[in-house]
């Protein structure tokens, strides 16, 4: 069992970030007209070594949108220092979390952005249900994980 | 144009990660943690973006046509099938171990955490290999 790491209630600051991050998505739709899913947009971004794929001759903003999503962290930290980040520390539960959530997003068409943000933005019913999906069986791996497997 | 603008899109999407706090696993596992360590900040990164998307598209889809694009293109399924419902559950159990979707892993990635470098190569053989499986389950 790994330890738990405790975190501040930050409602302010995750308002404020979230309302970033629909402005990311309004500034896609209107300037490029599509969902800033991030599933789509790394598919995308990385069809640039395999270009045999769909999303191949789109891929340069999206490209640009990852470099844009790496180097978001450098800014924030050069302006307000440290920010709290604790990552598992279990490598095969990390390898194998890694291969469940991209093979899960792309069978599942979206993630968190695609289907969570964008999709509940289209009042869109497939995404809706993915949604609930998506939180529902993370909510069980959580309580499983620590508070059953313990 | 399209490369500069989908940079600073990218730069705008890290940033609300970054300050959101989603962008810290023991953030999003705390808020999944509903009966234990619960954070329910997280509920208002999902608030505060679907309302500002939510009002935002409206507006934007006043206009003929995006900026940079010949016409706005959404995905046009709507059909709840198996492999959403599939993916959509797996995703679920990836993020509820890893704490990561993932935007959120790719923001991470200059902190360089031993988890993130693991997580994230094997998050796009996932997707690549995901990819394959859905046009083997609808062809």
């Amino acid at each position: 069992m790994l330890p738990i790491v405790t975190t501040a209630f930050t409602p302010f600051a995750s308002l404020f970030g979230g309302v970033l991050i629909g402005l990311s998505a309004v500034m896609v739709m209107g300037l490029f007209g599509r969902i800033a899913g991030i599933t789509g947009i790394t598919a995308g971004g990385i069809s640039v070594v395999d270009p045999t794929q769909a999303t191949a001759r789109d891929w340069s903003w999206r490209l640009a949108f990852l470099v844009g999503l790496i180097a978001a962290p450098l800014l924030v930290t050069a302006v307000a220092g440290e920010v709290p980040h604790s990552v598992p520390t279990d490598l095969w539960g990390m390898a194998a979390a890694g291969l469940i959530v991209g093979t899960g997003t792309a069978l599942g068409s979206g993630c968190t952005s695609g289907h969570g943000v964008c999709g509940l933005a289209r009042l869109s019913k497939r995404s809706a249900v993915a949604v609930l999906m998506f939180m529902a069986f993370a909510f069980v791996t959580v309580f499983i994980i620590r508070h059953v497997w313990v | 144009m399209r490369i500069l603008f989908g940079l600073l899109s990218g730069l705008v999407f890290g940033l609300g990660l970054v300050i959101s706090g989603m962008s810290d696993p023991a953030k999003v596992l705390n808020f999944l943690d509903v009966f234990g360590a619960w954070d329910p900040s997280l509920a208002f990164v999902m608030g505060g973006a679907s309302v500002t998307a939510y009002i935002g598209y409206r507006l934007v889809w006043r206009r003929p046509a995006p900026v940079l694009m010949q016409s706005f293109d959404m995905p046009d399924t709507t059909r709840v099938d198996a492999p959403l419902l599939t993916g959509a559950a797996l995703f679920g159990i990836g993020w509820g171990i890893g704490g990561f979707c993932p935007g959120p892993a790719w923001t991470a990635l200059t902190f360089a955490a031993p988890g993130t470098l693991v997580f994230l190569p094997m998050m796009l053989i996932g997707l690549y290999a995901g990819r394959q499986i859905k046009a083997r389950m609808s062809p």
